[in-house]
């Protein structure tokens, strides 16, 4: 494309929606609530299921559209349900240690995650990969995304923040494999999102063993192992 | 062939439901049945895969790489199962006989899934199902490692979760980009094979191809224990069953490895040796230098073996790095020999946690005296991983050394010998401490159970075989798997 000339109907459209998920990563980065994550997280995937329908219209994809219904079935409905049936009364605004786990306070935070998004976006972009499917900023984007969501790992000291980033860290991952691999076979891609669901599970699981003994979802007290 | 490969998916994925809805007492009969076959299913595909590959399809295929990482998958799992027959009965002792059935039902189970899916794995054609298979090593892995429910397992179960899973994640960038590559050449749509990728592999760009072999190094190196994303590790093993530790660093991480040598092939295929072997020494020895050094100063006995395990990963990060026919039929060697010695030594330091009722080296005061079978095995194993003659680690090590020489890289072979010397004086250093040392108190002389000395006395007679005579079966299994990793230069 010409570097002076505007991007078409379906870049442009692409890119958007990817930097739309890229503005809810760092509002799950700063969200007190697990609620909220959760809901930030579904819209998230649904903005994953909309790109993949987007696609798969503009490029003659047609096993996208299947991929589009099933990531929504699971990450926009069965996910957040998931998690919040497993996580019991933990999972309402009252849990404890989530609201105030932030290591570095919340404007520190943002202002570092859009330092490590900024690091991605263009580390991705220098690589060079063009898709004939997707832009190329869109997998400079998911670049941003992985590192985002990495930071909210790291930087959110509770449990459900953590298993949050990780969910996050799958769509970034998700719209990076829209980019680069479209034509994935359906049956892998299934594979994955029902290995997500396992691990969804698992992690819930074990939120709620750790809750179960310290009362709080606050990972600021595993302090005893160190590696 | 095929019947063999389906009955290996099989049996322990019905061993692990069969534990589930059986009355408890049974959990152990399914779980050394199922073990012993399994080994038995995976020694009967050794002679094929000695001289070809099997593939069924686009998704299964079984070549010599696969079935030497099953070995000793198949080997630890039997081994470990006879040894949970008599660990479980001690764990439970005094418990309540509701809570005993429903850790005994919960604890089989699991291990039988967790035998199943690193069985699974190395059978795994696709790249993208070789994921698929690793993750589910994870999560099942990281039950297990809470399933004490104390307050460390939980903790170490959530750090291992989170870190693996998120490692993991770049696995699977690495899976994508691999896909990308091989969508250069092969059209958009195509199911990532690994016999279709390395066949075309001196055709793809090259650039997807460098980044998707640096994402399996970081991704799958955080389950394999590479430094520096090593840091679950000490924690999972100190903290899980002590038979869950002997799975996790004698197959868990060779199976992540596993993942890492498939990479290892593509990008030699695309990008010529050179840049895979300079990732890989270097890994090789940043661990090999955190562990040696780690080891020499060690409490809990569990954490000294896990660090040993970083150390092992290390030395194998290094033998592929040499390139060498010959290291790499070391490092293949290896992968069987430190399953053995590591198994024994868990399933040893197993036995001195329920017998003195910790885990800290200085309360396992007079082990030779007090355990007359599992201190002097115990002391073998330590010997074996210090690659002493005349057991296998000696000879896998000194093919390694070999192979460095005949490569030229003679400064990260003389790096390799001071820091496994190193090494060595820190696991013989803690051990002997625990067993030649005066009992401290009136402990009564014998072992807890005969189930836990017998895979002991099989794992040092296996470490004996692959040391002073390996089987030509075994020998010829591993020259095809070297001349499949590239080792014919």
């Amino acid at each position: 494309m010409d570097p002076g000339q505007a991007p078409g109907v379906y870049p442009g459209a692409a890119n958007v929606i990817a930097t739309l998920m890229l503005v809810l990563e760092f509002g799950m980065l700063r969200q007190a609530l697990i609620r909220d994550q959760i809901r930030l997280y579904a819209a998230q995937s649904a903005l994953i299921s909309v790109l993949a329908i987007v696609i798969a219209a503009e490029r003659g994809l047609p096993d996208l559209y299947a991929l589009a219904g099933l990531s929504a079935a699971l990450k926009v409905v069965a996910v957040p349900l998931v998690v919040r049936r497993l996580l019991g009364r933990t999972g309402h605004d009252e849990a404890p240690g989530v609201a105030g786990s932030f290591t570095f306070g919340v404007a520190n935070t943002v202002l570092g995650s859009i330092g490590l998004a900024a690091f991605g976006y263009f580390c991705f972009g220098a690589l060079g990969i063009h898709s004939p499917v997707a832009p190329a900023a869109a997998l400079a984007i998911a670049g941003a995304m992985v590192l985002v969501a990495f930071g909210l790992m790291i930087v959110r000291r509770d449990v459900a923040s953590q298993a949050v980033g990780f969910f996050s860290l799958e769509n970034a991952i998700s719209l990076a494999a829209l980019v680069v691999a479209a034509g994935l076979p359906l049956i892998l891609e299934t594979a994955f999102l029902f290995d997500l669901l396992v691990a969804v599970v698992v992690f819930a699981m074990l939120m709620r063993a750790h809750h179960a003994r310290t009362e709080s979802l606050s990972t600021a007290d595993l302090t005893r192992l160190r590696g | 062939m095929f019947a063999v490969i389906v009955a290996l998916v099989a049996v322990p994925f019905a061993a692990a439901i069969a534990s589930l809805i059986a009355p408890p007492r049974a959990g152990a009969a399914i779980t050394v049945t199922s073990g012993v076959a399994s080994f038995g299913l995976v020694l009967a595909l050794v002679p094929a895969a000695a001289h070809r590959t099997l593939g069924y399809g686009s998704y299964v295929r079984v070549d010599a790489v696969s079935v030497i990482f099953m070995l000793a998958t198949g080997f630890l799992y039997a081994a470990v199962a006879v040894y949970c027959a008599g660990y479980v009965r001690k764990e439970t002792e005094g418990e309540e006989p509701a809570a005993a059935r429903r850790y005994t039902r919960r604890f089989y189970a699991l291990f039988n899934l967790f035998g199943w899916s690193m069985l699974v794995a190395p059978t795994m054609n696709s790249l993208a199902l070789l994921w698929i298979a690793v993750e589910v090593t994870t999560v099942v892995s990281a039950l297990l490692v809470a399933l004490e429910n104390t307050d460390a397992a939980v903790e170490a179960a959530w750090k291992y979760v989170l870190i693996a899973s998120a490692g993991l994640g770049l696995g699977l960038l690495a899976t994508i980009f691999a896909y990308f590559a091989g969508a250069q050449v092969l059209g958009q749509h195509y199911d990532l094979a690994l016999n279709t990728v390395l066949q075309v592999g001196a055709r793809l760009p090259h650039t997807p191809v460098r980044l998707a072999f640096m994402l399996a190094v970081l991704g799958y190196g955080t389950k394999v224990g590479l430094f520096p994303v090593h840091t679950w590790l000490p924690d999972a093993h100190s903290e899980a069953p002590t038979p869950v530790s002997a799975l996790l660093s004698g197959s868990l991480l060779a199976v992540s490895f596993y993942a890492i040598l498939r990479y290892f092939q593509i990008a030699t295929a695309t990008l010529g040796s050179a840049f895979p072997r300079d990732v890989l020494l270097a890994f090789g020895v940043a661990s090999l230098l955190l562990a040696s050094l780690y080891l020499l100063d060690q409490r809990d006995l569990k954490r000294l073996l896990a660090y040993s395990s970083v150390e092992h990963m290390g030395i194998l990060a290094i033998g592929v790095s040499f390139g060498a026919p010959v290291a790499l039929a070391g490092v293949m060697l290896h992968v069987l020999a430190h399953a053995a010695a590591k198994g024994n030594a868990f399933m040893g330091a197993g036995v001195f946690t329920i017998k003195f009722g910790s885990k800290q080296i200085s309360a396992h005061r007079g082990a030779m005296d007090l355990l007359p079978w599992s201190g002097p095995m115990f002391l073998l194993a330590v010997f074996a991983l210090s690659a002493m003659p005349p057991f296998g680690i000696f000879r896998s090590e000194f093919q390694i050394v070999a192979g460095g020489f005949s490569s030229h890289s003679y400064a990260a072979a003389a790096v390799l010998v001071v820091l496994v010397t190193v090494a060595f004086f820190g696991l013989t250093a803690s051990a002997t401490s625990m067993l030649l040392s005066s009992p401290r108190s009136a402990t009564v002389r014998g072992e807890p159970s005969a189930w836990m000395v017998v895979p002991v006395v099989a794992g040092i007679a296996v470490l004996l075989v692959l040391g002073l005579h390996p089987p030509s079966e075994l020998t010829g299994l591993i020259s095809r798997a070297v001349a499949q990793l590239g080792g014919a230069a």
